[in-house]
């Protein structure tokens, strides 16, 4: 098992090869924005918020999905970058419908805290306003697509550790669409174990549960970690 | 801030203080209800400025300001005639409120036709008499294709977000505007 030494923000850091740039960050106490990852789950990549410079590379990487390397020099906060994530934020706002006034999520959103955190006041894009779908079929939960970012939280959550890979994503762009089984809707999914793991690891309110009002809906990500340490270390035990 | 303006003439202002205006557009009218939340210290702003065109007062036509609150988003023409008339004779234009700084709630008629949203509300719900107020005298204004917030039509100077803004956060942005100072980002987006 090699150990790697890099520089990230002019600190030196090690990380075990193979492990990602974000990971290594996050051992050294340097937090790199986010959305799509989420600790216990595998890198997807799909945010891009996590973008870093990287000495001798011209093009920003995904730290996420970016691995080690001996003598790397890494930069995660930057005029440049700072001005990328702003953007990207943005876009997610203005591709979907969030309405936070209304949304059961106002105040307990990773979005919103991720528009707070970069000092967003306004959003410079036009808003899209596409016709998505609300689909209440399931019992105890629901699912606004207004409010999906395509993080794939739900859809890695569901397959990785609750095993039954309800979730799934159909189309391409604009048109892209959380799917559950094979295009049906929730509550006729079979697949469903109904055991809310994808409602707890949402960063939006794009997935909740039920009788929820505007601004009740908190999400529990400390299961997560309990599932995945009790999986690999044996150790049963709750923080 | 000074007390005159290059947009309003001496003697306009005959208080000699700062004018604040609050104008509202396509909106519940929610953040003037938080602006009256304001309580007593309404009478510390009164100290402090002369307040212009509101709901509560009767301009017939919008007097130049110093500071103007723009409620709700751009909703139909009259909001969009109002609105460039304001950020003409406004020196600091504040787009106040959810509505104003995202579309928000007023904006969710973005999702659906003009027509069918028109339909349905005037002729499928219609309880008593069932058609359009429109009429052909230009009382009733019509709808734009889209509802808008400020930005996207105008020159806005600073965003106050919530739905409704805080009356503490109201108070604190009018305090730093006549105080000169940049107000601070302190509430979550949205």
């Amino acid at each position: 098992m090699s150990v790697k030494t890099l520089t990230i923000d002019g600190k030196m850091v090690t990380g075990v090869a193979g492990t990602s740039v974000f990971g290594a960050a996050w051992e050294a106490g340097i937090q790199i924005p986010r959305l799509c990852h989420i600790g216990g789950l595998s890198e997807l990549g799909a945010c891009r918020l996590c973008l870093v410079e990287i000495d001798e590379r011209p093009r920003l990487q995904p730290a996420c999905m970016t691995e080690v390397e001996e003598g790397m020099v890494v930069r995660t906060d930057s005029a440049r970058l700072h001005a990328h994530r702003k953007l990207i934020v943005e876009l997610l706002f203005a591709e979907g419908n969030h309405v936070c006034a209304v949304c059961v999520s106002n105040g307990h959103c990773e979005l919103q805290d991720l528009a707070t955190s970069l000092g967003i006041d306004h959003v410079r894009v036009s808003y899209q306003h596409p016709r998505r779908q609300v689909d209440a079929s399931h019992p105890r939960f629901a699912l606004d697509l207004n409010r999906c970012v395509f993080c794939r939280r739900c859809m890695r959550v569901c397959d990785e550790v609750e095993g039954a890979h309800t979730w799934d994503v159909a189309g391409r762009g604009a048109s892209l669409r959380l799917i559950a089984d094979l295009g049906q809707s929730w509550g006729s999914a079979e697949s469903c174990t109904s055991c809310g793991k994808c409602v707890q690891v949402c960063p939006t309110g794009a997935l909740f549960a039920k009788g929820s009002s505007v601004g009740e809906m908190t999400k529990n990500r400390a299961f997560l970690q309990y599932i995945v340490t009790a999986r690999a270390q044996h150790q049963w035990i709750r923080k | 801030m000074s007390a005159q303006t290059s947009a309003a003439p001496a003697s306009v202002n005959r208080a000699g203080k700062p004018r604040l205006a609050t104008v509202w557009l396509g909106g519940c009218s929610g953040c003037h209800m938080s602006f009256l939340d304001l309580d007593e210290r309404l009478l510390a702003l009164a100290e402090r400025v002369e307040l212009g065109a509101s709901p509560l007062t009767d301009f017939k036509d919008f007097p130049p300001a110093d500071i103007t609150l723009v409620e709700g988003a751009v909703a139909n023409e009259d909001n969009l005639e109002v609105l460039l008339r304001v950020r003409a004779r406004s020196k600091v234009l504040v787009a106040f409120g959810d509505c104003a700084v995202t579309g928000n709630v007023t904006a969710m008629r973005n999702l659906f036709a003009v027509e069918d949203v028109l339909d349905c509300v005037y002729r499928q719900s219609a309880t008593v008499v069932a058609g359009l107020p429109l009429g052909g005298d230009g009382v009733v204004p019509r709808l734009l294709p889209r509802v808008r917030p400020l930005h996207e039509l105008v020159r806005v100077d600073h965003f106050l977000q919530g739905c409704p803004p805080a009356a503490d956060r109201i108070f604190d942005l009018v305090v730093a505007l006549l105080e000169g100072r940049t107000p601070e980002l302190t509430r979550r987006f949205g």
